[in-house]
């Protein structure tokens, strides 16, 4: 059984990709890692690694109607049923709005004269490659100009394996793809800066933690040692205190390192030890 | 004068977005604050807001299943899309109302009319005063997916505003990431400001954002944020820019007084003696130069 650990943040830019590549370096060299970018509108975590030769790639797609209009009797059921005003009928026929169709399938089902069928449209691609290390590193990219990366976050999640250990780099914010990429996860490490914005965006996270039933734990980034006196730091400590794992501090030396898409745990070896004991610590959390 | 909409995005979350547009909220004269990132929202923590007015925002339904009357056919579970239809012990089904995307498929099969749909309630819009100027804001509530909606609410009740009081700008913190909530906080303004950071990461998602940005035909510049955190980037990124034509209009320095400000409800430019604020100043100018 793997255990499965999302990395997320609420606020953007907090070092959810740097946690994810870092610690998942460092757990490979003791188990079978599994890292899972599912940041797809931007996903970055690519670009921390040299890999193997050779890779694979899929291609998702979503079902969008397409409708004959030789056989459409223009009676309206489909854009009536049709809850995100994705098709339309006009004098001339019927109209698809192709970024607003959701892919659901109602329309072709309420349609009486089986007018509509279902053609597959580019959403985005997969892409698997090993890492030098040994990671399996898979990502989903949204193709640009499309709108919503759910569904490439489900297919990404579809292709998880039987590793020991499965990362999932998540996106930032806390609305649906967030909710999509924790669905079946088995713990959260949510990462936050030592900022009013990061507390503010974390605690929102939090509560889809709550409701969703997992257990988190949390990395405070960017940490600066004057903050102390700063209301956002007094409240983390009564909130949140009994679930701070880790504490890296605002460094610009640290940032630099990041900043060329090199593994900071290369260079700080300190961080090696302070990951695997986190992870005991996760291990015995997740039971 | 037309009222201008400029906003400002990222691509990269974490870039600066909420820093670069808390100062112009205190720059711009005459003008409608408006905060799009409603996922994420912060610009408040820095502007002191005094709430005028709470909207409920209804949009889209979600699907929720009566066990009474379900007979546990399974047709609802069949025909969804989504996986949001899970099977209980029980032997019924209920909805995941995280998954339910609110297509009505489950309620159009269901033999027995045991699913309601019932109208969703993903987040509320406010509008407040600052000591700045009107500010339209926004919260969603956590896991929702109506984000693009209530974004749209955002922009035509700031817009709105900005017409009736003959305001000359609305200054929009756009949303991170190329999806629905960027593109929602993007369209139909008049002017962008794309901020990025010299990393392998903001370059990448840098080069994303310009495709939608140049989608949309909205003029646009660029500012490089902690651009001292790695020069080498930073010339990468003036390259780039350079052979596309787009104009730099800022390099902020890397600043702890930045992180300082951001926390003790001060917006940047309030601060002194910052290297970084001085920089957003001249920023300020150069902005102006571009759109006037």
């Amino acid at each position: 059984m793997s255990i499965k650990i999302a990395v997320l943040s609420g606020k953007g830019g907090t070092g959810k990709t740097t946690i994810s590549v870092n610690l998942s370096h460092v757990l490979s060299e003791k188990y079978s890692v599994q890292l899972l970018d599912a940041d797809v509108e931007e996903p970055d975590s690519h670009l921390f690694f040299d890999y193997r030769e050779g890779s694979e790639e899929k291609t998702v797609f979503q079902m969008i109607p397409e409708v004959d209009n030789e056989k459409c009797i223009k009676c309206g059921a489909c854009s009536r049923e049709c809850q995100f005003g994705a098709i339309n009928i006009f004098t001339s026929g019927a109209m698809v709005f192709k970024n607003l169709c959701h892919g659901c399938g109602v329309c072709s089902m309420v349609c009486p004269a089986e007018a509509i069928k279902e053609i597959p449209k580019e959403l985005g691609k997969l892409q698997f490659r090993t890492s030098e290390e040994g990671i399996d590193f898979g990502e989903g990219i949204l193709k640009v100009g499309e709108i919503s990366g759910v569904k490439v976050i489900r297919s990404l999640k579809e292709n998880m394996g039987d590793n020991e250990i499965i990362i999932l780099d998540s996106p930032p914010g806390s609305s649906c793809p967030v909710v999509e990429t924790l669905r079946g996860v088995d713990f959260a490490l949510l990462v936050t800066e030592d900022s009013a914005f990061g507390l503010h965006d974390m605690e929102i996270v939090s509560k889809v933690l709550d409701e969703m039933g997992i257990p988190f734990g949390i990395i405070l980034n960017k940490y600066r040692e004057h903050s102390a006196e700063e209301k956002h730091s007094k409240e983390f400590k009564t909130k949140f205190e009994d679930k701070l794992f880790m504490k890296i501090p605002l460094d610009k030396k640290l940032a630099g390192i990041h900043s060329e898409g090199r593994l900071f745990v290369k260079e700080y070896e300190a961080y090696k030890d302070k990951f695997l004991a986190m992870f005991d610590q996760i291990k015995e959390l997740v039971g | 004068m037309k009222t201008r909409q400029i906003v400002v995005i990222s691509g990269k979350g974490g870039t600066g977005k909420t820093t670069v547009s808390g100062s112009l909220a205190v720059l711009f004269k005459n003008h409608i604050i408006s905060d799009c990132d409603v996922d994420s929202a912060n610009l408040h923590l820095i502007l002191n807001p005094e709430l005028r007015e709470e909207h409920e925002y209804w949009a889209g339904n979600k699907a929720e299943i009566d066990e009474n009357k379900c007979i546990g056919c399974g047709k609802c579970h069949e025909i969804c899309r989504f996986n949001a239809i899970v099977k209980k012990e029980t032997g019924v089904f209920s909805v995941d109302p995280f998954a339910c995307e609110g297509c009505k498929a489950c309620v159009l099969v269901c033999p027995v009319n045991a699913v309601n749909f019932n109208v969703n309630h993903p987040g509320n819009y406010y509008i407040s005063e600052t000591g700045y100027g009107e500010f339209v804001h926004a919260d969603l509530r956590p896991g929702e997916e109506m984000s693009g909606g209530l974004i749209a609410q955002v922009r035509k009740n700031s817009l709105r505003l900005a017409v009736d009081r003959k305001r000359d700008y609305v200054i929009i913190d756009g949303a991170p990431g190329i999806g629905c909530p960027a593109t929602s906080s993007l369209t139909a303004t008049d002017y962008a400001i794309l901020v990025t950071e010299p990393t392998v990461s903001g370059i990448h998602d840098m080069k994303r954002m310009i495709e939608v940005i140049e989608h949309f035909r909205i003029p646009y510049s660029v500012v490089i944020n902690r651009y001292d955190i790695n020069k080498q980037r930073t010339s990468e990124i003036e390259t780039l820019c350079n052979s596309k034509k787009i104009k730099i209009i800022g390099e902020v320095p890397f600043d702890e007084k930045v992180n300082y400000a951001n926390s003790n409800a001060i917006p940047v430019v309030d601060i002194s003696d910052s290297e970084a604020a001085e920089e957003i100043k001249s920023m300020f100018q150069k902005l102006l130069e571009e759109i006037e």
